[in-house]
This record gives structure tokens, C-alpha cells and sequence, in this order.
């Protein structure tokens, strides 16, 4: 597998695309004003993350599936020229079989954590990975790490660049994973998934994971144990809103410069958390009220913790998830979420009916921040003055599930 | 034995549609086929060793899904790509 790109241009912005039906890039010129297409990688694996490895900005991965096929990431260490499978793709512990039983489809119950007596976990019903739905690289200083999240919920690790990965079974078999999960079963329409893995710059074994649904977990031991980090997020569609776990975020990022700052896309509304608070504060209520807080993506500015983006969605109704009122629209903030401007300058004004998935927003590092979102329409768009105007820089790609916005040049 | 391989899986045997391969069950035939074609059993198998919703497998043309099914030397094995949707 190669591509036909070889050569970057210093500045260049590289649009990593995932979608329904392969892996594409987009890249520009110095001045982000022209861009050129290139692929399709891996045409009709259904892709759901396509990254680039930061530590060393050659390493990328890509976690694909086919309609047939099971679930495998497959790794490339020349910036996507030439492509390996892992050789052990993220899969769930295997049950033990019982005596007298077959191997497939038996229950297990797995062992509480070292001090969790008085929990001894539920048994969780046969588990396999359907997709794996989100890679993300693991701290600067543990260079060959990778995590990947699953659906249903699985955390899996890689120490080997990727190419074997194993169950990270302080969160996959933790004591509280069936109610968590709703023993998997809590789905999204395209399944349940784990999503949002952020590590800690400051401290490898400082992780969150958000999942959906579950809600957003911490852990401060390398993933040994987690605990709920759901306070004062609302789950409105539960008898109990304020539950301790059992959330939908959608999507979750910190401040790359300050991850004490965490902002949250969830199901319910926009949150803000400042560490050590370990409480959700809903920024979304100063969105429009016609427009409401509801989307999947969030995108931060990179330097300015207080700026951020993100797509809201029609969740009105029967839950349409579309553009509101057919008229697409970027939201953005700049005082962390005490206001809310419109930004849609150049996107179609009406009849206008696609959705922005939670993978599917990202920004680059230049100043000003370009801000890109591909829709389930196959376009993508992008903003070269920080939401201000945007234009279509392709069109016609399948169901898009991904951007990655990357710059190869330091 | 021969194995016919569908067009999904011929990446990982180099694009011949027959090979030969052994094993005393489907279980063992696709282990046996995994070492040579490094990769090729989880993308038909999960991790609970049940054969994937789209793929189908058929032992002298009789579907079978039991990945104990006995085999003999003599026997021909289809792997199928099944209808999958768009």
C-alpha cells in the first residue's frame, strides 16, 4: 500500500480522512490555500481513525474492519507509504471454558481488584471487538505505547508501535465494568464505544477514557483502576440525572498546554472542567436556545485554552442529529463558554442536512488556527482564520468518520 | 486439503484462490492456515472462536459453523464472503 504523496512542504497542514469506505489525506500548500487529495488507502475497509504518531511524526496508524472482515489496525512507519497489520489486533481476554463446555459463548466471571472485597464484580456476558473505534498514542516518554478504544467498551494497549496489543484489564474486567457498561449493551446507533483516550502529559499513568455509553472514567495508576468522573454532567435520559455513571460524552479533549482544562461534548450539553474540581460545569446553557448544546465534535485552540469550537446538532424530537433547521453552523467561544458566536460564513445557507461525528473535527497548530470537519456527506470543510469564513476542500468522499489535522514538519 | 480463499482474503495469501492446508477440524485448519497467512484467522474468527456474522464456511458444500467439525484430507473447504450490506 503507498501513497503518491512523497514529499510534505514545510508548513504543510496534512488532513488525515477516515470514512465509511477507506482512508484519504488532504494537503496543502504553505498557505493552507491550496489543497491537493490523494488515495484512497485501504478503499472499501470501513476506517474509523487515522493518525499520525506526534512523538515522532513518521508512525501513523489506521483501525479498519471490512464488511466481512473482523476488526485490525494496520501501522505504517513512513508517513503512510507503506502499510503492516498488526500482528495481534486488540481482542478481549478469551473466556475460560467450563468443564464440559463448549469454547464459545461462556459467561465469565472475572476476579475483583486486589481491595475491592466487598465488590465482587458481575459477570459479564461473551465480548468481542467489533471496531476499534480510536487510537491514540500513549506518553512522549513511553514511545512505543499506543491505546486503542473499542466497541463495545475496551481499553487495549500496545508497547510495540502497534502491532501487538493487549486487554488493559484493570478497566475491561474492573469489578463495575457490567454497570458501567451496562454490560456492553448501553449502544450508540453504530454500537457502544470508548472514545477520548487523553494521557496525561505531565504524568503517563494520569488517563481518562470517555465512553458511550458510561460516561468519563480516570485513572491514576497507568489504568490499573478507574473511578466515574461524571459530577454535575447531566444524563437526562436516566430516572436519576445526577447518576454517578452511565453518562454519553461524546467527545472530550483538554488544553494541550494546560490539561487541568477539560471541555466536554456530551449528549447532554457542553461541560467544563477545571482539575482539581472534579465537577462538570454546563457551558452550554449560554448557547442560542433555538440551537441548543447538543453535537459530537469539540475542537480547542491550541494556545488559548479559552477558545473553543464545536457542531451543534438538531437532538430535537426524534433525534434527527442533523445540521439544526438544515442550516450547518461552527459555535465558538473565546471566554470559555460564558458566550457563543455563530460562525458559518461560506457554508450553505439552508437544505444543508449532514452530520459532524466526534471524530470527524480537528485544528492545526498555525496562527491563525485552521479549524477543518468532514460530514457524513462526504465533504470537508475548513476556516483558515479560526471559524471566521469556510470553504469545501473536498466533496464527493464516502461517510466521513475522521479528521486528523497534522503538520509533518516540526 | 484445498481451501478455497474469497477475494476478501487473498491479500493475506498472496492472491492465490486455492491452497492447501490440514487439521484434524476447522478449528486446527484455520490455525494451521493463520501461521502460514499470519493474520488471516482473526479477521474470520473473534476472540470467543465463533466464525464472523459475514463469513461462511462450507465443507464439501455443506455450511457448517461448529469450528469442531471433523475433517478428512479428502475434503474441500470454501471460505465465503457472505452478503454484508453497503
Amino acid at each position: 500500500m503507498t501513497s503518491d504523496r512523497s514529499v510534505f512542504s514545510t508548513n504543510a497542514v496534512v488532513l488525515l480522512l477516515a470514512t465509511r469506505k477507506g482512508a484519504w489525506t488532504l494537503t496543502s500548500d504553505a498557505q493552507r490555500s491550496n489543497w491537493q487529495i490523494d488515495g484512497p488507502l485501504f478503499l472499501g475497509n470501513i476506517v474509523n481513525h487515522f493518525v499520525l504518531d506526534p512523538r515522532d511524526r513518521q508512525t501513523m496508524l489506521l483501525s479498519a474492519r471490512t464488511g466481512h472482515l473482523g476488526p485490525t489496525v494496520f501501522r505504517s512507519n513512513d508517513r503512510g507509504r507503506t502499510w503492516r497489520e498488526a500482528d495481534k489486533p486488540p481482542a478481549f481476554a478469551r473466556p475460560v471454558p467450563t468443564e464440559g463446555g463448549d469454547r464459545a459463548g461462556q459467561r465469565r466471571k472475572f476476579e475483583p481488584l486486589a481491595g475491592a472485597d466487598e465488590n465482587p464484580g458481575k459477570e459479564i456476558s461473551p465480548r468481542a471487538v467489533d471496531h476499534v473505534f480510536w487510537l491514540a498514542p500513549g506518553h512522549a516518554e513511553e514511545r512505543d505505547v499506543w491505546y486503542a478504544g473499542s466497541s463495545p467498551q475496551g481499553l487495549f494497549r500496545s508497547e510495540d508501535g502497534g502491532s501487538t496489543w493487549e486487554p488493559v484489564a484493570g478497566f475491561n474486567d474492573h469489578p463495575n465494568w457490567v454497570d458501567w457498561t451496562q454490560d456492553g449493551q448501553d449502544q450508540t446507533p453504530d454500537g457502544a464505544v470508548l472514545h477520548s483516550i487523553l494521557i496525561d502529559p505531565r504524568d503517563g499513568r494520569h488517563m481518562y477514557v470517555g465512553c458511550s455509553g458510561g460516561g468519563v472514567f480516570e485513572s491514576t495508576d497507568a489504568g490499573r483502576d478507574w473511578q466515574p468522573l461524571n459530577r454535575g454532567s447531566v444524563a437526562d435520559f436516566n430516572p436519576d440525572p445526577a447518576v454517578e455513571f452511565g453518562h454519553d460524552p461524546h467527545c472530550m479533549r483538554y488544553h494541550p498546554l494546560n490539561p487541568d482544562i477539560l471541555y466536554q461534548q456530551n449528549h447532554c450539553g457542553i461541560y467544563r472542567m477545571e482539575r482539581p474540581s472534579s465537577e462538570w460545569q454546563r457551558i452550554g446553557d449560554n448557547m442560542p436556545r433555538e440551537i441548543g448544546d447538543v453535537g459530537f465534535p469539540i475542537a480547542l485552540h491550541p494556545r488559548d485554552p479559552k477558545t473553543v469550537w464545536v457542531f451543534p446538532m438538531d437532538a430535537t424530537d426524534v433525534w434527527p442529529r442533523t445540521c439544526p433547521n438544515g442550516v450547518p453552523a461552527v459555535y465558538g467561544t473565546r471566554d470559555s463558554g460564558a458566550s457563543w458566536q455563530k460562525m458559518n460564513a461560506g457554508m450553505p445557507t439552508e437544505q444543508a442536512w449532514f452530520t459532524v461525528l466526534r471524530q470527524a473535527m480537528s485544528v492545526d497548530q498555525h496562527d491563525p488556527v485552521g479549524i477543518y470537519f468532514g460530514t457524513t456527506t462526504g465533504e470537508l470543510w475548513g476556516s483558515t482564520d479560526e471559524g471566521e469564513n469556510w470553504r469545501c476542500l473536498a466533496s464527493h468522499l464516502p461517510h466521513i468518520y475522521s479528521v486528523e489535522a497534522v503538520e509533518f514538519s516540526a | 486439503m484445498k481451501v478455497i480463499i474469497p477475494d476478501v482474503l487473498q491479500s493475506y495469501t498472496d492472491r492465490q484462490r486455492i491452497v492447501e492446508a490440514g487439521g484434524r477440524d476447522l478449528n486446527a485448519l484455520f490455525d494451521q492456515m493463520d501461521g502460514r497467512f499470519p493474520g488471516m484467522r482473526f479477521r474470520v474468527i473473534n476472540e470467543l472462536d465463533q466464525l464472523r456474522p459475514h463469513i461462511k464456511v462450507f465443507v464439501n458444500r455443506e455450511l457448517v459453523r461448529d469450528l469442531d467439525t471433523r475433517l478428512g484430507p479428502d475434503d474441500e473447504i470454501q471460505i465465503v464472503q457472505a452478503l454484508s450490506g453497503g
